[in-house]
Formats: C-alpha cells, structure tokens, sequence
C-alpha cells in the first residue's frame, strides 16, 4: 500500500459558488475520490433554504488520520475552488492566507440585488486583480463557457475539478475519476463528464508548463 | 455518495451524519420508519426508503411529525423496532403525543431522531431538542462525530428495549449535513410474524393496554426507567475525556462541538494543559462519572449549541456534590463567554480559550486580514436568497403583490413556512406581514379576519403551500370556515415538498417508498369544508391578479385560490424549458421605459440580467428556465417567448 502524505495535514480545501452549481456534487466527488485511496475526508456543507440563489460552501479536510470540524477555521484554507468570481472573493477574505491558492471560474452570476440595479458588479479584471491579492497562486477559466459548449452550463463543475487535479495539489488521477463517474452514469454521460474533467486538467497542466 | 447499500464490513465510507443515522437504524434491525420532511432531517429517511424493499422496512412520509411519532409508535407496540425522524419544530408539532408515550412506555425499540439547526441555516428559528429529553422524562443521546452517529442510533435500540421506553436522539445540521469516515456492521435478516399483543393484564407492559394512566403509577414506572437509565449512562463508551491529569481548564462538550474542540485545543498546542470531556449521553447525566472528571480541575467551559443545557444540567450536579468537589468557576453562555445565540465554531472556541489561558491568536496574518477587509469593503455584492429563475412563487408573488396595490385598502399577507416564506424578502415583493409556523399563516389569518367588528376593515391573505396544506393547515380552514372569518387563503401548489427535496405528500399519488398512493385533491377538499374555490395557473399573472381583487373585493368568508404550477426543480419540469426567451433590443428602452424597469428592477428573475452600460434587460441563457413568464411582465413587449 502507498504511503499517504499531503502538503498540509489536514489539508483544507473550499468549493464554493452559487445554489444550483453543482458544488455540492462536485466536493462529493472529489472526496469520493480521496476517501477510496485512503484518506480521511470531512466535508462540511451549508445548503436547504441558502442555496436558493445564495452563496453554498463546502469545506474538505483532507487528512492521513481522521476527521476534523466540518468547518475550516478562519483563514485557514490551502486550496479555493470558486464556480463564480464573487464567491472566490467572499472566501478569500474569510478563509484566506498568504499562502492560498484559488481557481476560479470566472463567469458571474449576478445576485438579485445587481439585477434590480441596487448594487454594481465589479469588472472581472478588478476581481482577477483582488483574487491576485489574496492569493499566492490563481488559475482563472471560463468554465461556464467551456461547459456549454459540452451541451450544458451544469459540467462547470466538473471542468473546476478537472482543473484541481491538474494542479497537482491533491492526488486526484483521471483514471480514479474515470472509475468513480462510470459507477454513477451511463457510459454516454460518463463521457461528456469525462471531457469536462480533461477540459479543465489540460488548462491548468498547460499554464503550469 | 455513499455506499449504504453496500453490506461488507468491515471497509471505511464516506457517508453523510444522516446516511450514518440511517445506517445505524438498519443495523439495529429497524422495520418501520416515519417522519415529515424538514431540513437538516430529511435525508435520513429518504435514505431508508431507498432501502425498503431490500430490507424489509415500511418508511412513510407522514402527513405531519406527530402522526409519524404515532406510525413509530404502533410499530414498537407490535414489539419491532422503530424511528420517527423529524426536525426540532416537528418535535413540538409531535410533543403531544410524546409526552403520553413515553408516560405509556414502548415495547420494541423507539427511537425518535430530532435534527436541530443552530443559526438556523435553513431554518427560521433555532430550537432545541434536548429540553424535551429533561420535559418529557426519556433518554438523550448525542453523537459526536460519524462514527457515533452510526453507532449510537444502533445502540439507542438497544437501550430504548432495555427501559422500554422512547429515546431521543439529536443530530445537528453541521453533523446531519456533513459528511465523514464510518465504519459499516452487519445489517441483520428478520424473520418472524408481529403481532399486538393486548390481552393480558390491564397494565402488563408486554401485554396489556399501552396508555399512560394510571398516572401515579406509570409516572412512578418512568422515573425508575430514568434511574436505570443512569446505571446504564454510568459506564457509557460514548462519553470520553481527553486530557492530562490534572488539566488548567476543563472543557465539557457534546455533538459536533466536540470537533471543534478538538480542533482548538490542538491548532493552540493546548492538549498538556487543557481537558476535553466529550459527552454521548447527555440526559440524565450520570453523576458518578462526572464527579470524577469535576474533580480534575476547578475552570470548567461548556462548549455547545444552541441553549446552555449542559451548562445547567452539571450546574445543578455541582451544587449537590460541592462538599466533595470544592467550589468551581465556570464560563460559557451564562457568564458570555460563548454567545447565547447561533451556531458555534472552531474559531469561536478558539477566541474563547485563547482568552481563558491569556494566549492569543490568529487566523491569518493581520495585513492579510487588513487587505482582504479593505476588498471586501469595495463592495463585493452579497448574495440574498431569492426564488430560482421559473419559480411559481415570483409569479405568484407578483400577482399578489399587485392586486394588494390595486385593492388599495393596506391588505396583507400571512405567512407560512416553505420556500415562499422567502416572500418577506424583496423576491417575494415583501408580501408576506407574519411567518411564523406550518399553518399558522392561515390560523393567524383566521384570528384577523374576526377584526373588521373593531373598524379593521383590510383585506386578510394567507398562503400555504401544498404540503403544509394537509400538514397543518387544513384544522385552521376549518376554523377559519366554521366562523365565517374574511380570508383569502391561497394555496401553491407546486406538486410536492419542494424546499425539502421534492418528497411526496397526501396530496400526491406516490409514497416515500415510490409505490402508488391514493392522492387526495386539495380543491374538494376545501370545498367540503365550505370554502368557495377557484383554480389558476400562477404562470397566467393577469387571471390570478383579476380572481385576487374579486375574492378580496368579496370579502365575505372564506375563499380559496390554489394556484398551481410544479416547482422549476421538480423532477418533471428540471432541464426542460418550455419556451426559449429573447429580448428584442429594439423595443427594450432600459431605464428609460415608463415601467421603471419593471423586468429587472421589481420582477428581478435570477434568469435576466440587467447590462448597465448597454441600458438593457438580457436574457441570461446559463440560468433562464424558459417559464415564460418575464414576457408578459414586460409592457413594450421586449421580452418574445418562443414555444420549444
């Protein structure tokens, strides 16, 4: 058997975004897919009334022994995954460090308040510029474009966890998703949900060089 | 996620607190199970009702939590095993009930699971469970972890058998909701034909009439039930201290506080100085046990959600034993250590112990804090819940709002609990006045429409939903017919529980179970009680607006509107949009549209965007779910629907 080690024990890992983004699902997965190769995974989750159109976050411990808070102490996260840029601001300053590094999907969803035009959204430069700030190290895309391009703005979440494997920050393989996507779709499903994850491993494993 | 249908031990799973529950349950040989949805309850049982027919299980979704605590309870009189899993507020519907049972006493093994959500984070309140163990005289457990929940469910069985009475267990959200290691027993086989045994001595606990008189007597029998209780509690394995010796500080913890204990005392080097003693069985607390850990220190912190009832319970035992243990001093909720109100966490027991060993600490660094503050300061927008795009109750909602304008005379609405409670926000037009619990909209509306005989002359609304209808609703429709109230109760019926997760109801002709079920039609319902009713589909705005203003205009007994269109997210309707929007930019004028921007401004559906720099209503086609209804809130007719 592997010896398990991480970077940081336990790491701490958010995914946040908007109710109905399928961060929920995604942070299963990506636990799912550490829990089988022996590690300890706590996941905390905030959903029921909030996800209706209001912020949802998961926070993962990652651990080679045992399950930690389901809540990640203030400004303690390792790793951001963000399904909408004001999300990644939000938890950078409530959970960041020096240290963090974040990717980002960079498609807004705007909250009520900027529709009805009480509120502005800022730039998307200005939010890559904060994120920067706020952040040792940020992986943007457009995983929403991306997504639809697949048929569907829901596999976002999948490119995102595609794009965490590729940092090579956790040891998330294609072949461990592989696995765990053909045990819950159909092999036509189980496909699209595959490219999903390629999209997003290749952008981040290119960038890295 | 998780693999609970998965037999072979002994592999570790990632499940979550409430997949643990379930598992716990079947492990212990469970055969029937009720409850009425309720966040953070409800996956627990349609976890169990996935694992019906493998198992052997009868699972219902009841129509509410007291005629589910009364399904549990027949099973247990039978002498199988049962559970009733609610949410906290359902305890109070189902107190009723439950302080006749456990003054009857059961005979197979009860558990009631009572999910409490501190901060209310999907809730409008933050009750407690755990006084109505100490209210109600009966066994509470909490579990601390994943593990614990699993396996206290299986062991509360057992020990429900043993003093053959109910036992309360309690979950929180941020154990419910949250997902960790577990470790999987065996599930075992039943075999054997129930029967209610009644014949024997009139109080023959096994065999005679299951009631709660005589008082004196079984009042006396309960109390025995709650000694032995103790002996049990005595040498429990599920509460645990964790510290040195002779520790500064001792902190007394229970359920998912005691994560965040650990977590504390180990990010400030604290586990040489500073003791955690975890308790499992919280109610009764048996003293013994607890005098020896009294005993260690003389600081002692309660760390828990949401009332300080540790806190007073070991309180109550201190002032008994003082002669033995010595004077303590104690920090917590009552002193203000650890706040009275929300949730708790680790950084909240981080502040506080920090403080109490003159320690100090820091999340991240303070520039860091400094800079992340001063962004947040540029105004990242917060994000209100608001109705998913397709949602009938924007609809619904918006029909209301503006017939209540149009009629004029400062009506209002009454509120009630599921995703339209929402309507007290900017997404409901602020419509609803009073929210408070299932079907008191409708009561509260009762009590106001008896006000017009001292000069209250406005119009009275109340809105339930569909589930609430049959949940609680329906005996204040009667009320509200009987004695010929001026009301206007609208029903939206969005064909299921749809906060929950879609989970059937009377109404529908599906069981928890998935098998057929006999649906009952809320409109003949209401028209035998004697309610005038009418029909609408929410979706057509100018009808239901038109049918308000004439009920209203009535204003003569009770009227009902059921407004019916099924939830954006309900099975039949998700990923399917009946129309494909588009915005016709030649006839949008923006703000310069005499309807104040009516589209996004005051309608302001999720599915729309509002460009500023173009002056343009937009269509966002990541999140518009093509219910159409934008189309005909615009007056220039910019917004064209296009049947798919």
């Amino acid at each position: 058997m592997n010896t398990l080690s991480l970077q940081h024990d336990p790491f701490n890992l958010i995914i946040t975004g908007v109710g109905g983004q399928g961060n929920v699902l995604g942070s299963r997965l990506v636990g799912n897919m550490l829990s089988r190769k022996g590690f300890s995974i706590t996941i905390g989750e905030t959903f029921g009334a909030s996800q209706r159109g209001g912020a949802v976050m998961s926070h993962m411990r990652i651990s080679t022994h045992g399950n930690f808070s389901p809540q990640i102490p203030k400004g303690r996260a390792h790793m951001i995954v963000a399904l909408e840029p004001v999300e990644a601001i939000r938890v950078l300053v409530d959970y960041g460090n020096p240290g963090v590094r974040a990717i980002v999907n960079t498609r807004p969803l705007h909250p009520a308040g900027v529709i009805a035009g009480n509120v502005s959204y800022p730039s998307i430069d200005e939010l890559q510029k904060w994120t920067c700030e706020l952040s040792a190290h940020a992986w943007f895309m457009d995983a929403t474009f991306e997504a639809m391009k697949l048929g569907n703005p829901i596999f976002a979440n999948i490119i995102m966890a595609g794009a965490l494997a590729g940092t090579g920050t956790l040891p998330l393989q294609r072949k461990d998703f592989q696995t765990i996507i053909n045990e819950q779709f159909s092999s036509e499903k189980a496909d699209v949900n595959l490219k999903a994850f390629d999209i997003g491993y290749k952008r981040v494993e290119q960038e890295m060089g | 996620m998780s693999d609970i249908k998965n037999d072979a031990p002994p592999i570790r799973h990632l499940m979550m607190g409430n997949e643990a529950i379930a598992r716990g349950a079947l492990e212990a040989g469970l055969r029937v199970a009720a409850g009425y949805p309720g966040t953070p309850s409800s996956e627990i049982i349609e976890t169990l009702a996935k694992q019906a027919s493998k198992h052997n299980l009868y699972v219902e979704w009841s129509v509410n939590e007291k005629v589910a605590m009364e399904v549990a309870a027949s099973a247990s009189f039978a002498n199988i095993r049962s559970m009733c899993v609610l949410k906290q507020p359902g305890l109070n519907v189902a107190a009723d009930f439950l302080l006749h049972l456990s003054g009857s006493g059961t005979r197979g093994g009860m558990v009631i699971v009572s999910a409490d959500d501190p901060g209310a984070l999907s809730s409008i309140n933050e009750g407690e469970t755990r006084p109505y163990a100490k209210l109600m005289e009966v066994p509470l457990l909490e579990p601390g972890d994943f593990q614990e929940a699993k396996d206290m469910t299986k062991w509360a069985f057992e020990l429900s058998e043993k003093i053959k009475n109910v036992v309360i267990l309690r979950t929180v959200t941020r154990l419910s909701h949250a997902s960790g290691d577990i470790v999987m027993g065996e599930i075992p086989e039943f075999t054997g034909k129930v029967e209610f045994r009644h014949e024997g001595f009139i109080i023959d606990p096994m065999e005679g009439a299951v009631m709660s008189a005589p008082v004196e007597y079984k009042h006396t029998l309960q109390q025995q039930k709650l000694a032995q209780t103790v002996d049990i509690f005595e040498s429990s394995p599920f509460n645990i201290y964790n510290g040195p010796d002779k520790p500064e500080l001792l902190i007394i913890t229970s359920s998912i506080c005691s994560l965040y204990c650990r977590e504390a005392v180990s990010l400030l080097n604290l586990e040489k100085r500073v003791g955690i003693l975890k308790m499992g069985t919280t109610f009764p607390l048996p003293p013994q046990f607890m005098k020896r850990h009294l005993s260690l220190t003389d600081r002692i912190i309660f760390i828990e959600e949401v009332l300080p009832f540790l806190e007073d319970e070991v309180k109550i035992l201190c002032a008994e034993m003082v002669k033995d243990i010595g004077i303590k001093t104690f920090y917590g909720k009552r002193d203000k250590t650890i706040p009275m109100v929300g949730e708790m966490n680790a950084d909240i027991t981080l502040k506080a112990l920090a403080d109490l060993m003159g320690m100090t600490y820091q999340g991240a660094p303070e520039d860091y804090k400094k800079k992340a503050q001063e962004l947040s300061f540029m105004k990242t927008p917060g994000r209100e819940p608001t109705f998913c795009p397709g949602c009938p109750h924007r609809a619904s909602f918006f029909s209301i709002h503006e017939a209540l304008k149009l009629d004029n005379r400062h009506g209002f609405v009454c509120g009630d609990i599921g995703c339209y409670s929402m309507a007290v926000l900017p997404c409901g037009f602020q419509s609803i006045k009073t929210l408070h619990a299932m079907g008191s909209g409708t009561g509260i509306a009762s009590g106001f429409g008896q006000l017009k005989r001292f000069g209250m002359d406005q119009p009275v609304l109340s809105v339930c939903g569909d589930s609430t209808f049959f949940h609680a609703a329906m005996p204040a429709l009667a009320n509200a017919v009987h004695h010929q109230s001026n009301i206007v109760m609208v029903i939206l019926d969005n064909s299921g529980t749809a906060m929950t997760g879609f989970q059937p109801h009377p109404g529908l002709k599906t069981s928890a179970e998935g098998s057929d079920a006999i649906g009952i039609d809320i409109p003949s319902v209401c028209r035998a009680m004697g309610a005038h009713v009418t029909i609408c589909d929410p979706f057509d705005l100018e009808s239901t607006k038109e049918t308000l203003l004439n009920m209203m205009d009535e204003n003569k007994g009770v009227n009902v509107l059921v407004l019916k269109q099924a939830c954006a997210l309900s099975p039949e309707k998700k990923q399917k949009q009946k129309y494909d929007m588009t915005i016709d930019e030649s006839l949008c004028q923006g703000e310069s549209c005499g309807c104040g921007r009516i589209c996004t401004r005051i309608f302001c559906c999720p599915g729309l965007i509002w460009d500023k720099d173009a002056g343009k209503s937009k269509i966002n086609p990541v999140t518009c779910a093509g219910c159409g209804v934008c189309a005909s809130v615009c007056p220039k007719g910019a917004i064209l629907k296009k049947e798919v």
